[in-house]
């Protein structure tokens, strides 16, 4: 077990820097670079440009620039500044004097640590996780156990409808219903410390997970409702809420955990479509952003942080599927 | 001896015949589909816009690249007043910022939602079945390049993907093929024929194990043959769900790519096939959320719609392929 997640997590990093490679080669080869303005903003003259070309490091060869990215390169006091290694993402060519670590991690002046930029991406997808969970499981159980009610047939039909709408155009379906037409909420706000603010965006990310796991425990629980040891449970005299919580739940659960990973990194990486359409100031909308700034570094850190977030993910479903499932075990 | 053979054929022909099934699987299959309300609801739905796709041109009420000067933002005809104008009936859906008919632009659209969803799945199930094929059979080293190549592209979050390689290869010639359709394509099968590979990869690793492959391989079948006339009809139905699954999933890429500018060019030629897409159309809805919401909402209820349809027929599709699956999940 041990060894198995050893040799899993170093497998990481030849798939992050893979990961990096391809990223690296599809941006350099995009047409266009950071100091590209608006055709009706003032441009970058030429000598300034090369200035900073030199100076971000950006007129060496492409292969130096990749090596000097992932390992580090010696600044101009001829020391050297350690690179993807140790963490550091480069510096971001659109806010001067910032690194993208710092960009995506630190909080503004004098603010709380969940403020920062991956703080609020991490809130939102939490959110909605939370919904998935308090929401989701609960609808799953109880329709299984009004099997064929009305309750169930409701369950399903909405469950069914929430899988397929996809997140984005459920999000145009509220905006235009609750901000635009019944004016319940700023279509975009600013506030974000409000917590009115966050309902939209949070509702429309988790709701195809709420959706999905409340299906899938519904189908987990139909197969247990009917296992021996539930009869043998009832047959023994416990409560019914005693069988429900400690004998069925407990067992149906398994499946609904092994996918509340995967459903977390999907979340997260899901969310950019999402923090775009609200202008959350989340990571999301930092990567959609920095794409058409083509602010290159800002490209790869973000690309990096969110395949990094959904490796770990599926990493840690393989393994809490083992603590839960005794009768699997890992060959690999 | 040509005769002795032949003979012997068709009295072994004889002897299987009543073992055999009275139906194909595939006909077994197909009847348990079309007893499945829900799954013929998505047919309906599917075959609904297939037909709109096929058919623009002759469909549509008005030419979607009409300008109407003067007319612009009209809500639909049926909506009443909104924001004191009134609707005329020659526009069902009101029209868009430089008066064109929306209604006629979202038919249009359908054909480039339908392409896009079609063609990357049929490049994904072709590439995918035929390396997860040659892995799953084969084994050894393109069996463990295979693998190590799925860890990568799993960890690798597919929009990022997707969005990274419009704008990386959107002004080059590639991306101008077919006013960008074609790098569409390619950027949305270059991802998803991994997952395909993987499940074809576990199919065939259990299928070469069993007597019917054996008996192929004694009676001195080669490979190929074995590979496609013997595994592959068994594989069948899983790659018909995937497709089922993936259409709508290509479909979402593409109205996403398109919402953030980077689906297809809009087209000036009126006589072009692709004139535009719903993506593009809900990108255009976007800046007049207040001032004509069907702009944004009418586009949006065909992808729902699509997509639900989609859903509802691959569900179908799994439980008659295999009804041990049914109801679950």
């Amino acid at each position: 077990m041990f060894t198995y997640i050893v040799r899993r997590v170093l497998w990481l990093v030849p798939v992050m820097l893979l990961v990096s490679l391809v990223t690296f080669i599809l941006m350099k080869n995009t047409p266009g670079g950071p100091w590209d303005r608006d055709l009706t903003a003032r441009q970058v003259d030429a000598t300034t440009q090369a200035m900073l070309n030199k100076f971000y490091g950006l007129d060496k060869p492409l292969w130096r620039q990749y090596v000097a990215y992932v390992v580090g390169d010696f600044d101009s006091d001829g020391k050297l500044v350690c690179g993807l290694l140790c963490g550091n993402l480069g510096p971001s060519y659109r806010m001067r004097g910032l690194s993208i670590q710092e960009i995506l991690f630190n909080p503004p002046e004098g603010k709380p640590l969940w403020d920062s930029r991956f703080g609020f991406s991490a809130r939102l997808g939490l959110l909605a996780l939370g919904m998935a969970i308090f929401v989701g499981i609960p609808v799953g159980v109880i329709a299984a156990l009004k099997q064929n009610s009305l309750v169930d047939y409701l369950s399903l039909f909405i469950t069914t409808v929430g899988i397929s709408i996809p997140n984005f155009v459920m999000a145009i379906f509220l905006i235009i219903i609750f901000a635009s037409w019944l004016h319940l909420v700023t279509v975009i706000t600013n506030d974000w410390s409000e917590f009115r603010s966050w309902i939209l965006p949070a509702l429309v990310l988790g709701f195809t997970t709420t959706a999905y796991t409340a299906r899938l425990t519904r189908s987990a629980m139909l197969e247990v409702i009917r296992q021996d040891y539930v009869r043998t449970a009832r047959a023994k005299g416990l409560e019914e809420r005693a069988v429900i919580t400690r004998h069925m739940l407990k067992n149906a659960l398994i499946p609904v955990v092994t996918i509340l990973g995967p459903a977390l990194a999907g979340l997260v990486v899901g969310s950019f479509i999402i923090e775009t359409m609200f202008g959350f100031p989340g990571i999301g909308r930092a990567y959609v952003t920095s794409i058409f700034q083509r602010d290159y570094s800002m490209i790869m850190g973000t690309t990096l942080v969110y395949a990094l977030m959904v490796a770990v993910a599926n990493l840690s479903v393989d393994v809490i599927y083992v603590f839960l499932d005794p009768r699997i075990r890992l060959t690999e | 001896m040509t005769v002795i053979s032949t003979a012997r054929q068709r009295a072994q022909k004889e002897l299987l015949l009543p073992a055999r099934p009275r139906h194909s699987l595939t006909a077994e299959a197909w009847y348990r589909l079309i007893r499945n309300r829900a799954a013929v609801f998505g047919m309906i739905i599917v075959a609904f816009f297939l037909f709109m796709a096929a058919f623009a041109h002759v469909l549509a009420p008005e030419n979607p690249l009409q300008l109407n000067s003067g007319k612009g933002f009209l809500p639909p005809p049926w909506a009443g007043e909104i924001n004191d104008i009134r609707g005329d009936p020659q526009f069902f859906f009101g029209t868009d910022t430089l008066g064109r008919d929306v209604a006629s632009r979202i038919i249009y659209g359908a054909r480039v939602s339908m392409v896009v969803g079609f063609v990357p799945t049929g490049i994904i199930l072709l590439v995918g079945t035929i390396v997860g094929m040659l892995a799953g059979y084969y084994g050894g080293r393109i069996d463990s390049l295979l693998m190590r190549l799925t860890d990568v592209i799993y960890a690798f979050p597919d929009l990022l993907f997707f969005i990274i390689v419009m704008v990386a290869l959107r002004d080059t010639f590639l991306g101008k093929l077919l006013n960008g359709l074609f790098l569409l394509f390619f950027a949305l099968a270059i991802v998803n024929w991994v997952g395909v590979a993987r499940v074809m990869r576990g199919q065939v690793l259990s299928l070469k194990q069993k007597e019917f492959v054996e008996a192929a391989r004694c009676i001195g079948a080669k490979d190929s043959r074995i590979m496609f006339r013997h595994i592959l009809p068994n594989t069948l139905g899983p790659l018909i769900v995937m497709g089922a699954f993936s259409v709508p999933a290509v479909i979402i890429a593409e109205a996403i790519l398109g919402y953030l500018g980077l689906g297809l060019r809009p087209a000036t030629d009126p006589n072009a096939f692709f004139i535009t897409s719903w993506g593009s159309l809900l990108l255009e809805g976007q800046t007049a959320i207040h001032a004509q919401p069907f702009m944004l909402l009418a586009p949006a209820l065909c992808v729902a719609v699509v997509v639900l349809g989609f859903n509802f027929l691959g569900d179908g599709l799994r439980d008659a392929f295999d009804p041990r699956l049914s109801g679950t999940q």
